[in-house]
Parts: C-alpha cells; structure tokens; sequence
C-alpha cells in the first residue's frame, strides 16, 4: 500500500479574505520547508487545497512532517490504483483492513470527475461497499456517522483513494503575522513561548544572555540545541547572543540586593529591545507565567515593562506549569532543558528577591548609574548565529564523521 | 588473502580507526562531565547520534548506543518483557534467530514468559499467516530477524509490519544486525518499534552498536548505574566508538550505492561456480535472499575440514554462524529449514562486503574446486 498524494485542507486561512494568496504562499513556503529531505515531493497550492504528489518518497515521513506545520488544519493521505474494478476492490479491501477492529464502522463516498468509467458513484458505492462487506465479516455500514469513511475519486489518469483525515497543527503560517524577539534563557518556558508564538504566524528570533565565566559554554551550547529544535519547524532560526557580565557585575555593585533581580531583567529587556529595532521586529516574546516565579508577579511585571512600550507577548501567562512541560515534550525541548546548567536566570540570585517591587524605587535605584553606554557596547558586540534546520550537520569535527 | 567471512565480521574502514583514535586520544573527556572536555566529549556524542539517526531516517532521539548486536537485541527482548509484563506474558520469535534473541526467549520463559516460535519454510521464512494466527490477547512482542545469518534470507518484515498496523499494543523488534547497508528498510514505514544494528558488521569496530527505540515505545532498563542514554543504558559513552560507528555507517551506504550491484555479480558468480562442484548443495534461497551470504554443503565432507583446507589456499570462509560454530552441532537454521542433519554437518557460509571484487571470487572458486576435489579423493 503506497501513498501517492496528499491532500491538505487549509485552516482559518481560507477566511482570510484578500490576504489569503500571501497566507497560501506562506504556507507553501513552510511546506516546502519542512519537505526539504525528501527532494521528489512536489508541491502544488491550490486556493482552496494543496496537494503534496509523492513521487515515490515515503508516505510515512511525510505525515510526519506535515503533522508540524502550523496553518494545516487538517490532511489526508491518498492511494493511485488504476482503473480497474478488481484492482480497486482489492485495494479498498487493504486499506479498510488496515484501519478496521472489530466493531468499526465504515461507508463509501465515490466521486466520479471522469464519467468514461464503467460504473457511476451508486455502482461504484454497490461494488466496492459490497466487497467489503463479504471480506470483512463483522464490518458494519454507517452512512451519517462512519469510523472508516473511504473516499474513492475517479479522475482520467487514475482513482485515489483515501480514508484518513489527520489533524494538522492548526494555527497560521510562520511569517504571516510579522517578527517579534524571543527571550531565550534554557529554561523549560521559553522555548515553549516562542513555540506558541510561531503557531500563531510570528516569525520569530531568539535572544540569550551570556555571563561567563558564571554560566558556561554549556549553557550556550544549551541555547543553541533549543534554537535548532525551534528551527526544525521553519527551516532556521537566528539566535542573538548578548555578552551580559560586565553589566551582570555592575548591578550587584549598583543595586541594592533584593532589587538586582528586578533591575538585571529591565536591563535584558532595553537590550532586547534595542536588538527588536536593528532588526525591524515588532514585539518582544517572552516565557513569563504569571506568579512562577519572584520575577513574574503583577507587580514585577509592572516594575519591569517599565522600560519599553514595545508590546510584549506572553503567551504561557496564564498557563498551568504541567501543560507548558507537556508542549515541551510534544517540541522536544523538555530533554534539552532540563540539562543541568546554570543560565543567566539562575546565577545571582538574591537570596530573597522582592516579589512585590516598586516600579519608583527601582527607577530611583538605577539613576545613580548611567547604564545607557553598557547597553549600546552589549548590543554591539552581540553574536549572530542563524541555524539552519536542513543543515543541521554541524561542520565542527567533520573530518572525524 | 580472501576474507569471505564478512557476516562474521568485517575489516575496520583504516578511516573509521583512524576517527577512533583521534576521539579516544584528544576528547577523553566524560561527557558527563560539566568542563569544556566533557563538553565537547557529548557534542561529538550528540553529533554521531545524529549522523547514525539520519542514515537510519529516524530522530536522532530514538537511537541508543550499545555494546553491539547481543546488547541490542538483548535490551529490545528483555526490556519489553520487563516493562510490559503486567499486560501481558506472551512473545513471539521465529525458530532462526541469532542465539541472542532465541536464548534471551528462552531465559523468559524460564520466569514464566510464554513463548512461541515460528516455524520456517524451505526457503528459511515465516509465514505472516503463522504469525497472525499466533497472536493473543497477552502478546506484548514480535521479534524477528531482517536477515537471516546463516542463509541470508530475508524475513517479510514490511508485511509484518502492515499486519502489526493493526495491533498497535504490540511491539515490535527487529534484529538488523546482518542487514545493515545491506538491504534497505523503512523503520517508520514499517511500524517497527525496536531495532538492533553493530558496528563490526559494517566495518565499524567492534563493542559498538545501537539501538533504535521508536519515540513513546516504553522499556525497561536492563542496567543500573548513571543514567547514560536517556536512563535506557548506563554506563560511561563510548564516544570514540559511536563516532567510529557513525563513519563506518556513512562509509558503508555511500560504498552500498554502487556496491551493491557488484556484490550481488560476485553472489551470481559464486553460486553459479558452486553449482559445477559435483555433491554441492546451495542452501541459501533463491527468493529473498541477501547478496552477501551463499549458504552450501559439500555432501560428504564435514565442515570444519573443508574449512580448514580453504585456509591453507588462503580463503577464509565459516561453518555457519561464527557464534555457534564453535559448538560443533549443526545449524538450528539449516535444521528448521528441513535440511537433513548429515548435510547441515557439511554447511559452509561464504559471506562477502563491499570490499570483496570479482577476481577473488574466481580465486575462491578454484580454490574450492580444488579442495573438493583433494578431500573427496581422501575422504572416499
């Protein structure tokens, strides 16, 4: 049993009115995208659908890629059989099998674009329904509510026949709802953020933090392994690196300790907000979770959005812990940070960070320093790395593979 | 020298040593540990999962680095059991797999595991049939051989896997050990759950092998200690052996893009010259066979003898498997297979890599006339 095509149904897209030819480019772009390993597939938008034409690559892998790309709502794989009523009634015979336990329902549903074939949809309903029947001994019909529905076109070349409808991601195509900055620490939520960011269309760019020698290649290399798992669903992803010690250092000189958490995340945010401007972005993502943590209460957030009226999403805000853990499982990001090493979020940690700080006292903290030359030089000598899921063969020790 | 025994082992890639040495003199380090060197110890780790999963098309997540095929089959067999058993207590195997399959059954059904074997046909092959008949509601695994090492004959694994679509609380194992680079398998397409390949038999080194866990497949551990590979197999990595693995795993399949066609002239050539040897007896199938194993007797003379009158002109070949042959009975396969047991004594295994050229198989076969010839005289 092989696939030939698949079809893929469109999600809200299609009530995009006259956005939706830039939403289907998108779209296929992404397809094309996470496609990429299987060089004979061959693309073709329609305006209501799109077909993915196998040529020969496996059915299997491809399901499995198209399961990940956001703007599907849904899709079904297809078999080519010629045109012939044994060959199709042996086929329809194998494919129910596949998906038939006992107790399952099933119907028909032909449809005849080439009206030169033999038999018309009530024949081919009465021939193919039948065979079943005969074959599968407790198989039963349901007309309004199948387990099994077996849809059989008949088109000139040949007949398809599918009976599958896989749930796509849903969402909207990466790209189509503009760029917006990624705070990235290692921890479990951010990835998870950037993730639901993306679902919804926002193309997205990582930014991280790195103080050595208190955190640690690792935990740059950390940041890296999450960047590319983020890149498997667009095809790359570019992660800014920020060196944050020099600044790291004169907060605990500067601020008091109870306030050094509040202000070290100000400070993050002006940085990423400079970076959001050199690179035409329009908002700032982060994993904040409503009450996690000392730095995510009400009133830290008040203290701490303080610096920018750049919007800021927060899409796991109301989010219980288990279900971001169980989103990071689904992305495969859990392993990676779950990976014991510390990150800009852990180090310095005041022994008892104020959970209710004032946005004055900090403002008031912080005008004894001028921070605005620290900032320019870190967003200066920021790394920019793109990471490119299709070449995710790391060209470090090659010689040795 | 001709070195005919492949399925055995094989000779190391001189790259694949090389890439060992390298590893094991310049990045010792843990990859366990928090320091730069065992930093770099896990990146080059993490690099050659990667490198084994994308050649094995499957995440880079699913693979499982081993000790090699016994490991592997091992962990897949007694792991499920171990995991599973509250479900059910019942496994199935066919009569020819590798003793590390069929004893690790065994030892199963000595805790009170229930096991069935699947006969062979004449061509060394279960029947899908069988096997359908042979599920119940308690069987919790199917283990099965890709290859067989003995005949090299292909089990149905892809109809196999069709049927198991639609028994998705089973799981299914697949020993690829002799396979490898050899015939092509969709681990995905195929539903398989389990797969166990080693090093050694593709020009890796030995002590080397992984194993494939499909993502959501549950098993248990079978040793205890740090927690190595996703908790599934403590002990220290062998960095400088998965990374040598992963060499000899890409060296093999590009050399297999063209190799192949070679192997399976010089499979032509060999049976075709067997044939002419008066009182040889090709057990290897026609159908469904490997291109790198012809399996043969020679009525009358035992195996061992012919094998050592092949050394002397130079030809190294095997009685069988290189595991059992040291036990002197004859093969379990061959027997299954309805092979008279005075003709399984005289089995002879010739098996080739894609280092093997034509003009050494016209080599062996005069060699193999020859001490047919020599021995039949003597022996008569």
């Amino acid at each position: 049993m092989e696939y030939e095509r698949i079809l893929i149904r469109y999600g809200e897209i299609s009530t995009k009115g006259r956005n939706r030819n830039r939403f289907v480019d998108k779209l296929k772009k992404s397809v094309k995208i996470a496609l990429a390993p299987f060089p004979n597939v061959r693309v073709e938008a329609g305006r209501d659908r799109m077909f993915v034409i196998l040529n020969g690559e496996s059915g299997t892998a491809v399901i499995e890629k198209l399961k990940n790309i956001f703007g599907i709502q849904s899709f079904s794989p297809a078999i080519k059989v010629k045109r012939s009523i044994e060959v199709l009634k042996q086929t329809s015979l194998d494919v129910v099998r596949s998906f038939y336990e006992e107790g399952k329902t099933f119907k028909v549903t032909p449809k005849r674009s080439d009206k030169s074939f033999e038999l018309d949809t009530d024949g081919i309903n009465r021939a193919i329904g039948g065979h079943l029947l005969q074959n599968i001994p407790k198989l039963k019909v349901d007309m309004k509510n199948p387990d099994i529905n077996l849809r059989i076109e008949v088109r000139k070349e040949a007949i398809y026949l599918s009976c599958e409808t896989i749930q796509g991601a849903g969402g909207l195509p990466i790209g189509s709802s503009g760029k917006a900055m990624l705070m990235l620490s290692g921890g479990i939520d951010s990835p998870v953020a950037g993730y639901m960011a993306m679902k919804r269309g926002v193309e997205v760019e990582a930014v991280h933090f790195f103080s050595p020698p208190f955190t640690s290649e690792r935990s740059k290399e950390k940041v890296i392994d999450l960047s590319k798992k983020l890149a498997d669903i667009y095809g790359s992803m570019t992660l800014h690196i920020v060196p944050f010690t020099e600044i790291q250092q004169t907060i605990r000189e500067q601020i008091p300790e109870n306030y050094s958490m509040t202000s070290t995340r100000r400070l993050m945010l002006r940085i990423t907000d400079e970076i959001r401007k050199k690179h035409d972005a329009l908002a700032i993502i982060t994993g904040e979770n409503l009450g996690q943590v000392a730095s995510q209460t009400l009133e830290s957030m008040f203290a701490i959005n303080d610096v920018t009226n750049t919007p800021i999403l927060r899409p796991l805000i109301t989010m219980d812990k288990s279900d971001i853990i169980k989103i990071a499982q689904e992305i495969d990001t859990l392993e990676i940070s779950n990976r014991p090493f510390e990150d800009c979020c852990t180090i310095f940690v005041p022994a008892s960070p104020k959970t209710k700080p004032k946005r004055e006292k900090v403002q008031y903290y912080e005008s004894f320093f001028d921070f605005d030359p620290l900032i320019h030089e870190a967003v200066k000598e920021t790394e920019t790395i793109v990471l490119n899921s299709e070449n995710n063969v790391r060209t470090e020790f090659s010689e040795l593979f | 020298m001709i070195y005919f025994d492949n399925s055995a082992t094989t000779k190391p890639y001189k790259e694949v040593l090389d890439s060992f040495v390298t590893v094991s003199s310049e990045y010792f380090g843990n990859p366990s540990s928090l320091h730069s060197m065992g930093g770099q110890a896990e990146k080059l780790l993490s690099q050659a999962r990667e490198q084994v999963s994308k050649f094995l098309k499957v995440k880079s997540s699913e693979i499982y680095f081993t000790s090699g095929g016994t490991e592997g089959n091992n962990l897949a067999i007694k792991g499920s059991a171990l995991m599973h058993k509250h479900r059910g207590r019942h496994l199935i195997t066919s009569s020819v797999e590798h003793p590390s399959v069929r004893l690790a059954m065994e030892q199963l059904e000595r805790e009170d595991f229930d096991i069935t074997y699947l006969p062979v046909d004449r061509l060394g092959r279960i029947r899908v049939e069988d096997l359908e008949k042979a599920i119940r509601k308690d069987t919790i695994l199917i283990s099965i051989m890709h290859v067989n090492n003995e005949v090299g004959t292909i089990q149905p694994i892809e109809e196999i896997g069709q049927l198991l679509k639609r028994y998705p609380g089973i799981l299914f194992h697949v020993d690829a050990v002799q396979s490898v680079g050899k015939i092509p398998i969709s681990l995905i397409d195929n539903r398989v759950d389990f797969c166990s390949i080693s090093a050694h038999k593709f020009h890796g080194l030995k002590g080397t092998g992984a194993l494939f866990i499909r993502e959501g497949a549950r098993i248990s551990p079978l040793f205890s200690g740090g927690d190595q590979e996703r908790k599934i197999r403590s002990g220290t990595e062998n960095v400088a052996g998965a990374v040598a693995m992963a060499k000899a795993l890409r060296m093999t399949l590009t050399k297999a893009e063209t190799g192949t066609e070679t192997m399976k002239k010089i499979q032509t050539l060999l049976w075709n010259g067997l044939t002419e040897i008066e009182g040889t007896q090709i057990h290897t199938p026609h159908e469904y066979m490997a291109p790198h194993i012809i399996n043969f007797s020679l009525k009358g003379i035992k195996s061992e003898v012919f094998i050592h009158a092949l050394e002397r002109k130079g030809v190294f070949v095997s009685t069988t498997s290189a595991c059992s042959s040291k036990k002197k009975s004859p093969s379990k396969t061959l027997i299954e297979m309805g092979v008279p047991e005075t003709l399984a004594e005289s089995a002879i295994r010739i098996s080739l890599s894609f280092q093997n050229s034509e003009e050494e198989a016209l080599t062996a076969l005069a060699a193999l006339k020859e001490s047919a010839n020599q021995l039949r005289k003597v022996m008569k």
